[in-house]
């Protein structure tokens, strides 16, 4: 599909907006409908568009495997990391209003931070997915059929 | 009036999508149905006021799964195996599931019925606290971050460990690797 010029522009003029549509349902998830499994996915939609058009050598040099395997676990060390801090300011596990001076504050980081976390572990496990079912080399990891 | 007939609209597209599923010989084009099938219950569950649950079913049912699917489609054969007669058995399966199913759902409360139990516990306590104390508007977002952030945090390990998996079946790769330096090394 590289060669197609109808295909190449338009994943060219589309994967910012993609991403940028997906960062503002994550952020605005305290107000309108989304939060962070479906901004996951769109981020996630994004490089897989990416890799479909452009092949995944060229998708896994923009976001590579290791990274994203990485952001996988960072994203759920995030959410849990909530937990931890509001066990140590003196509350119980995921108590978010220890995170600021007063209780609505502190749950709106809180919920911003998880929403973080399930963000970027939805994200990238989308991303592991794709890469692992269209990079898969059969069972004797040789040429393939 | 007009909700119920776009329901009912979208219900027998669901049902016509799902029957071609089963019909069509062509994997490509059973794949791509499923994803129609998906985007027609988004639709209906926008229809039901379920904006947030509408948005995962478009992004993850017609985008994502769509896209799983034909890269594992392109590693399977074209020849379809012969599959075994005996049909009796998954069939019995589905039928009883089927009548189970059907019985459980006369149980329910009414649709939108704000008198039925689930309704009574905390959600009214949730409606109330989540914009006046909060002020979060999306009640949706409060009660799956704040309020069931246990829940939620379970639900971003699975996803995690689902990826987890995926990746420790799929990637022979590396470990064939690894295995041809240990070789050396012994030798």
């Amino acid at each position: 599909m590289k060669n197609n010029p109808l295909f190449r522009v338009t994943t060219k003029v589309l994967f910012a907006p993609i991403i940028l549509y997906g960062l503002y349902v994550q952020f605005h998830g305290d107000f309108g409908p989304g939060g962070g499994f479906q901004a996951g996915v769109i981020i996630a939609a994004a490089f897989i568009l990416y890799g479909i058009v452009f092949g995944l050598s060229e998708v896994k040099s923009v976001a590579p495997p290791g990274v994203v395997q990485a952001f996988t676990a960072i994203g759920v060390l995030l959410y849990s990391g909530v937990g931890v801090v509001n066990v140590m300011l003196g509350g119980n596990f995921l108590d978010y209003n220890t995170l600021s001076y007063d209780a609505a504050h502190g749950q709106h980081y809180g919920i911003l931070l998880v929403e973080l976390g399930v963000g970027v572990t939805v994200t990238s496990v989308m991303m592991s997915l794709y890469y692992a079912f269209a990079g898969y080399k059969g069972e004797a990891g040789g040429a393939g059929n | 009036m007009t909700a119920l007939l776009v329901d009912v609209f979208l219900v027998s597209m669901m049902v016509v999508i799902a029957i071609l599923v089963l019909y069509t010989r062509r994997l490509f084009a059973a794949i791509v149905l499923t994803g129609a099938y998906s985007l027609i219950s988004a639709a209906m569950f926008v229809n039901l006021d379920a904006v947030d649950v509408a948005f995962t079913e478009a992004a993850v049912g017609a985008g994502i799964s769509t896209v799983l699917l034909l890269a594992a489609m392109a590693r399977l054969p074209a020849e379809e195996k012969k599959g075994t007669s005996l049909i009796i058995a998954p069939l019995a399966v589905c039928l009883i599931a089927g009548v189970l199913l059907i019985v459980a759902v006369m149980a329910l409360p009414p649709f939108g019925d704000p008198t039925s139990v689930v309704h009574q516990h905390v959600a009214p306590r949730y409606l109330i606290e989540s914009d006046v104390k909060l002020h979060i508007p999306n009640v949706v977002t409060t009660v799956l971050a704040s309020y069931r952030g246990f829940d939620t945090l379970g639900e971003t390990i699975v996803v995690f460990a689902a990826g987890l998996g995926v990746f420790l079946l799929l990637s022979t790769g590396r470990r064939k690797k690894n295995d041809g330096k240990g070789d050396k090394d012994e030798k």
